[in-house]
Formats: C-alpha cells, sequence, structure tokens
C-alpha cells in the first residue's frame, strides 16, 4: 500500500515537475501536453506492469516450491483452474487498488483532465491480466528463480523505459518503435493516456483495447496449461 | 493377494500403477482400506509410499489399474472425494505469514463451508491441537510439533471421514510424538478412518490395525503388525555387537545357531526361537561380543527381512 501510494508521489515530483521543466525550449510541453500529463498515465500503466510482475513471480515460485501452499489448496476441493483464477484475479485487484491510489496522486498534481478517468481502472485490471498472466506461465514452468533476474533486465525494465512511458514513441528509430508496438505495455500507456488527457483516437485505441485483450487471453492459455503441467504430477 | 472388494472398503486398489516417464513409482498393488481401520504403508524411501497416497488423495491421477475412493473414481470425482478427505503432507504446507486461527480459517473457505462453522469448529481444533493460546501467533515462529499439529487441525476442519497422513512424526521429538499419537488414536475412536505412511516401526505398530511393507513400487507383505512379525520373523532377536568392521567375520560361525543372520554395519542379528540359550552357545564357541542383547522380534526385523535394508537408506 505505502510503495503504490509513495512511487506514483516521488515518481512525479523528480520527473514530472523537475525534469519536466528542463526542457530547452521553455514550453514544457510534449505534443502540446505539459510534461507531468503526459508522463503521469505512462507512469501508472509501468507501474500496473511493476505491480502485476512482482506478484507473479517470486510468489507463484514460493507457493508452488516454498511454502507450497498451492499444494495444501489442491487437497481441497479446489481444483487447479480455481488456484490459478485464485491468482490471476487477485493480480486484477490489485491492479484496481494500484490505479486508483495512483489516479489518486495524479489529481493532487493537477494530471487529470478528463472525466473518462473512471474508465482507467478497468483498464488497468485488464492490462494486469495481460501482464500477470504470461509471467506466471513462465514462473510455473521455470524450475529455478534465476529466470527472473533475466525477465526484469530484459523484459519488465525495457519495457518500462521505451513504451512511450517516459517520451513520445517518435522520438524512437522506426525499428524500435515497431517492436514497441508488439508489447502489452505501450497498448496500456496509449490507453490509459488517452483516457486521463481525454484524448481518444478511435481507431487506434480500439486496436489498443483488442491488442491487450487478446495478450490477456493467450497469457491466461499459457499459465492455465503451465499450471496443469507444473501441479497435476 | 487379490480379493474380491468388501461392500464397507473406502478405497480399493487394483492393480494401481503410478508411472513419471520409464520410472515404475507403483508398480501394480491391490489392497482396500475398510471404514474405520487404520491402515499403514511402510516402506523405506523412494518405495512409492508418498505416490500411493497422493493418487489416494485425488491429487495426482493414476496412470494404470483402478483405484476407487469413497465409491467414487478419483480421475471424474476428484473434488467431490477431496471434500470429505483430510491430507497432512508430509512437509507443512501452512502459510507461515498468517495467524493459527486464520490458516484455519482460510482453510475451511477452501471447502466452501460456512464461516460460522468454520469459525465454532476452529475453536474446537485449536483445543484438541492444544494451540488454544497460540492462536493470534503467527505460523513462523511455532516449533515443528506445533506446526504438525496445526497441519492435523486444519486437515480436520472439514471434518473428513478419512484423514491421509504422510510421515506425520518424523523430525519430532518423541513427546512430541506422543502427543500426536494420542490425537490420532482420539480421531480413530471417533470413527475417522485412517491412512498414514511411515518408516517409523514403532509408530506402524502403535497406530495400524493393518498394514502393507512396500518396497520398489509394489507391496511385499500385507496384515496386522502382530501377524506380520509372526510369519516373517521369530520370537526372539539376539543382538551381538563386535569390535568396529568385525562384524562379518565373526557372523561366519553362527549360521548354524540361528533361523536366520543379518549382518549390519554396527551389529550382528541373530533370528531364534530362544534367545538365552543362543547367547549361552555363542560364549561357548569362544565368541566373545561387546554386548549381547536378547529381544522379542519387531516389525522392524519384519521391515529388515522383507526389503533387505534398513530403514536409516
Amino acid at each position: 500500500m505505502t510503495t503504490s501510494f509513495l512511487f506514483p508521489v516521488l515518481y512525479l515530483a523528480a520527473m514530472g515537475v523537475g525534469l519536466g521543466t528542463l526542457d530547452d525550449h521553455h514550453t514544457h510541453t510534449v505534443g502540446g501536453v505539459r510534461y507531468l500529463d503526459f508522463l503521469a498515465p505512462g507512469l501508472l500503466a509501468g507501474t500496473i506492469l511493476q505491480v502485476s510482475v512482482n506478484e507473479s513471480t517470486y510468489p507463484v515460485m514460493a507457493r508452488i516450491k516454498w511454502i507450497r501452499s498451492y499444494w495444501a489448496m489442491l487437497a481441497t476441493p479446489l481444483s487447479v483452474r480455481d488456484v490459478l483464477i485464485g491468482h490471476l484475479g487477485w493480480a486484477v485487484i490489485r491492479g484496481a487498488m494500484v490505479s486508483s491510489i495512483f489516479l489518486g496522486v495524479m489529481a493532487c498534481f493537477g494530471a487529470v483532465h478528463s472525466a473518462l478517468v473512471v474508465l482507467v481502472i478497468p483498464v488497468s485490471m485488464l492490462a494486469a491480466l495481460a501482464f500477470a498472466s504470461p509471467t506466471t506461465a513462465f514462473a510455473a514452468t521455470t524450475s529455478k528463480e534465476n529466470g527472473f533476474a533475466l525477465l526484469y533486465r530484459f523484459g519488465v525494465i525495457p519495457l518500462f523505459l521505451f513504451s512511450a512511458t517516459f517520451f513520445p514513441l517518435g522520438q524512437l528509430p522506426t525499428a524500435v518503435r515497431y517492436l514497441a508496438q508488439l508489447t502489452p505495455l505501450l497498448h496500456a500507456v496509449n490507453l490509459v493516456r488517452g483516457l486521463t488527457l481525454g484524448h481518444l483516437v478511435a481507431a487506434q485505441n480500439f486496436f489498443d483495447l483488442a491488442y491487450l485483450i487478446g495478450f490477456a487471453m493467450v497469457g491466461c492459455a499459457l499459465a492455465d496449461r503451465a499450471f496443469k503441467k507444473r501441479l497435476v504430477v | 493377494m487379490t480379493t474380491s472388494p468388501t461392500p464397507d472398503a473406502l478405497v480399493i486398489a487394483q492393480g494401481l500403477e503410478k508411472t513419471f516417464g520409464t520410472f515404475r513409482a507403483v508398480d501394480g498393488i491391490d489392497f482396500q482400506i475398510a471404514k474405520g481401520e487404520s491402515f499403514g504403508f511402510l516402506g523405506p524411501n523412494g518405495a512409492g509410499k508418498t505416490s500411493t497416497m497422493r493418487m489416494v488423495a485425488c491429487m495426482s491421477p493414476f496412470t494404470g489399474g483402478s483405484l476407487s475412493v469413497l465409491g467414487m473414481n478419483p480421475m471424474t470425482h476428484g473434488p467431490q472425494i477431496r471434500a470429505r478427505l483430510g491430507l497432512v503432507p508430509q512437509e507443512d504446507t501452512l502459510d507461515e505469514e498468517l495467524t493459527v486461527l486464520d490458516n484455519l480459517l482460510i482453510y475451511g473457505r477452501y471447502f466452501d463451508l460456512p464461516k460460522k462453522v468454520i469459525r465454532e469448529r476452529a475453536a474446537q481444533l485449536l483445543d484438541f491441537a492444544q494451540l488454544t493460546d497460540r492462536k493470534d501467533d503467527k505460523v513462523e515462529p511455532l516449533s515443528g510439533g506445533m506446526k504438525r499439529r496445526l497441519t492435523i487441525a486444519r486437515s480436520l476442519i472439514s471434518e473428513p471421514e478419512v484423514l491421509i497422513l504422510d510421515e506425520p512424526t518424523t523430525g519430532l521429538d518423541p513427546q512430541a510424538r506422543h502427543l500426536l499419537w494420542d490425537r490420532l488414536y482420539r480421531l480413530k475412536s471417533q470413527g475417522v478412518t485412517l491412512i498414514i505412511t511411515t518408516h517409523y516401526m514403532d509408530e506402524a505398530e502403535q497406530l495400524c490395525d493393518r498394514l502393507v511393507v512396500m518396497d520398489k513400487g509394489r507391496i511385499v507383505a500385507q496384515g496386522s503388525p502382530r501377524a506380520l512379525i509372526e510369519e516373517h520373523s521369530t520370537r526372539e532377536v539376539v543382538e551381538l555387537r563386535f569390535g568396529i568392521d568385525q562384524q562379518a567375520e565373526n557372523a561366519v560361525g553362527l549360521h548354524d545357531l540361528a533361523e536366520r543372520v543379518e549382518v549390519l554395519p554396527d551389529r550382528v542379528l541373530l533370528y531364534v526361537h530362544d534367545g538365552d540359550t543362543t547367547v549361552a552357545a555363542v560364549h561357548a564357541r569362544g565368541l566373545t561380543p561387546e554386548s549381547a542383547l536378547v529381544r522379542r522380534s519387531t516389525l522392524e526385523d519384519v521391515f529388515l527381512h522383507l526389503t533387505g535394508r534398513t530403514l536409516v537408506d
């Protein structure tokens, strides 16, 4: 709870207010909006990514291997799928909690510009599912925790930095831009940003939504398969 | 060993198999467990006891033969069967970050029991497990015996008809074991069917009405502890301890004195009818063991005979 409150406060203060006033044209805008307003929705989506991945790496492995609580659940009438639904359900609830708190902080910084902002919460829940489900599949497949360090280094951190979170995608070379289109975070950022700024672009945002839904569905299917393989022996 | 199923059998296994790739963990076993019985699986590590337990607990699909638990097929009615079973796994799976009481309350919810019912039962179970004064403590700092008792209490929250215990007292001190045994006796007297795996012979003798001895995925003997001892061992056993590394050479001349001789790393066992006479005969041959002990046969001797090894491997 403290983390999900402190993180946005610190980031928005340091980067939105501090860094955002350094640009050389002294206009303090990115594509016509204040840097703080541009950054805040990106950070929100990036935070959902981090929280969802955190909830689905070590904790999932611990419940399989270390504290073994999934095995305790499987001795009851619960099925493997029930256990997975419980886990992903929690990730989705976390998504709602984190985005609500984040929106509250954004409101205090004056970074909320549209009534559409209430839709950020369901979008965050969808994004949380899209991030948590493939991570869960990975955690249930891998036998050692070493893989998680690589996942953070080569997955989470690059995504966090290059998915139009801190700067518009147009700043990047064309090849990287296309690469970024494939990642779920970019689409979550697009949606959240459109909603907080009140600038939705129908075609683009519809595609963003469809992409996130598709990504979540594939992730859930993979997680379901990985759980069955690991927990039914 | 195959017998036709009896109507009051809660668990019926016929030709039951579990294979992992090419490894046959359970290699075609038959057994029946009756209602209210206390049934044991005995065997060295790797004999297939835990695999069998997990199949009976409907957590692990069997790969051959047939299995019926509470009259249902575990493959098709897993959740319905598990709703009526309690499982105490070999390693504790308690949630260490939660309190003692919360562990019981949350586990009860997995059985979809009403919260009020769970609260009432949890209070009784805490009493039963002698943990009432620790109910608001976190699980993590509890002793091994307390965690074990909590695991048993947790498995009873659904008032199971069958309680499956996989090595319930491994790693506990003697006092904690006796307390646990007492609790298991009480359950048995309430009509709960107990299925126990152990590699402690005294535990098997104390708790089991009937048991099977498993080795390399097969059942090598079955019966009551007393019947197994009568069938597979002699009345008495003489334990002779010679100097270090001198057991085998001293045992050579003793084979005619006993029905059977076992040479262990630290002693020689003579299986005989009358121990005192045998000890006298050993001394008469000029052998001078450092110690000579006469005792009655135990399940451990049966085990040694049937599996050809001691339990510590």
